[in-house]
């Protein structure tokens, strides 16, 4: 016995969602990070602490309030449905948007570390040298900061694989759109179908703890793995 | 002389507790999602009638066999089925004897919008809608009936692709509370313990289009010899319980009702 159908289906599309939700992670994450590192404004404290907030409200608060905000009478929902959109519960985006927002602390601050321990001087340095401030984010900011990068990317990756909770909540559990890994196990556990659920159950351990382990190996050589 | 007679005091009264606190028990009593709301009524008459405390864990038939499996502490199951109660009685966790129907579920197929579902249910022959609800039939017992309605309606092909799945009963009235689903099929005591009944709309399923949602309940290894347990068991087979259960919609199995 081996994975099934359904079950390679749910790792297609755990990965996909993985890979999509990291991107547009690292693209919100990077600026907002150099904004937290650098910024004198009164936002700073609310900003950082919104951004820090999904790391400690539970799942099951964040999909509740998801749930709601995407449905017809929602905020989010009534601005997509004025958009021509629809409603995003019960789709694939919806997933995006919602794993976006459950990993953003861990997009988040690995980047705003590299950034405030890299300082202003590089920054300046650059400039004296006639880079433009853009130029020197480019060339200077972002080869400084990588390491802190790659974390970003790979707990955000491994951090969307592992996620449960909102995914449930929001997800409505359709085979091929929003029936992801962590569903699926729970769905074998609950019906009572254990070796379909021990095999899915297995590879997810293995695969979490081989991403720890690039981790670790990532924060001792970094020189060597980048 | 004083302290002496306090000291004698304090003894007596101690003795006196002994036979009360031996009698008055705690259970722990797993219910399923879609009795939830009867059983909290039903313990307080219970608690009040008999000195016991019940301890109610509300979740999926399934969860709480796998965990009955594993050891969990719990002294009376209240299923969704009739299936995890009969495991639990072959496979030597529960007790055979104890094991009957204590209510049958209704099919309800409801919706927030108070113009969508008519009392014949033609809104799903229309499909004039986007997402409809349903609890997953692989878990849910009444998943399963709402799968078997739509079968036996002929609609259960062209309907799939508006299908969203709720994990149990209660978390696909949720997705149809919040709108989020146009409508979807949930539990007749769902429905039954809405606070207005004049918003939304809904259709009872007539009983011939599914196997009839038999919910039985066990106790368990742990407390067959727990008077408490065979109390509650009998309590929710009397008058005040049955009262409750029909109020909230459920059939009653007439057969098995103590005289």
């Amino acid at each position: 016995m081996t994975l099934s159908q359904a079950s390679l289906q749910a790792i297609g599309l755990t990965l996909e969602l993985a890979t999509i939700s990291t991107v547009v992670l690292l693209v919100i994450a990077i600026p907002l990070a150099w904004w937290l590192a650098h910024t004198r404004s009164r936002l700073h404290a609310p900003v950082h602490a919104l951004v820090t907030l999904p790391l400690v409200l539970p799942p099951s608060v964040l999909g509740f309030y998801l749930l709601i905000a995407m449905g017809p009478n929602g905020p989010l929902g009534q601005f997509t449905q004025a958009m021509g959109w629809g409603i995003f519960s019960f789709t694939f985006t919806g997933l995006v948007i919602g794993s976006v927002i459950f990993s953003l602390p861990f997009a988040v601050q690995p980047v705003h570390n590299a950034f405030e321990a890299m300082g202003r001087r590089p920054m300046e340095a650059a400039a004296t040298l006639g880079a433009s401030p853009l130029n020197a984010f480019f060339t200077v900011a972002i080869p400084q900061a990588r390491s802190g990068i790659l974390t970003a990317a790979i707990l955000s990756f491994a951090h969307t694989v592992g996620e449960f909770g909102v995914v449930l909540m929001i997800g409505g559990n359709i085979p091929g759109q929003t029936r992801v890994i962590s569903t699926q196990i729970y769905g074998y556990v609950e019906a009572m179908d254990y070796p379909q659920a021990h095999w899915l159950a297995a590879s997810m351990l293995v695969f979490s703890f081989a991403v720890l382990l690039a981790l670790a190996a990532l924060r001792r050589q970094p020189a060597r793995l980048l | 002389m004083k302290k002496l007679l306090s000291m004698l005091t304090i003894g007596a009264s101690l003795v006196a507790l002994v036979p009360q606190t031996a009698s008055a028990d705690t259970l722990a009593v797993a219910v399923a999602a879609n009795f939830s709301a009867p059983m909290q009524k039903i313990a307080t008459g219970f608690e009040a009638a008999t000195g016991h405390t019940l301890q109610i864990a509300v979740g999926s038939t399934g969860r709480f066999y796998a965990q009955i499996q594993n050891g969990a502490p719990f002294d009376v199951l209240l299923a969704a089925d009739t299936t995890t109660p009969e495991k639990l009685v072959k496979e030597g966790l529960a007790l055979a004897a104890s094991r009957q129907t204590y209510a049958i579920g209704t099919l309800v197929l409801y919706s927030q919008n108070p113009s969508l579902v008519d009392n014949q249910g033609d809104v799903l022959k229309n499909g004039d809608f986007s997402k409809i609800a349903l609890a997953d039939p692989k878990l849910a017992p009444y998943g399963k009936a709402a799968l078997q309605t739509l079968d036996a309606l002929g609609l259960a092909k062209t309907l799939e692709p508006k299908f969203v799945y709720g994990e149990s009963i209660g978390q696909t009235w949720q997705f149809v509370v919040t709108e989020n689903a146009a409508l979807g099929f949930v539990a007749g005591s769902q429905v039954a313990s809405l606070d207005t009944e004049a918003t939304g709309s809904h259709w009872v399923i007539p009983q011939h289009l599914y196997a009839p949602l038999r919910q039985d309940m066990v106790i368990l290894n742990r407390a067959k010899d727990n008077q408490a347990a065979h109390a509650l068991v009998k309590w929710l087979r009397g008058s005040e319980a049955l009262g409750i259960i029909k109020s909230f919609g459920y059939g009653i199995d007439t057969a098995t009702v103590d005289p």
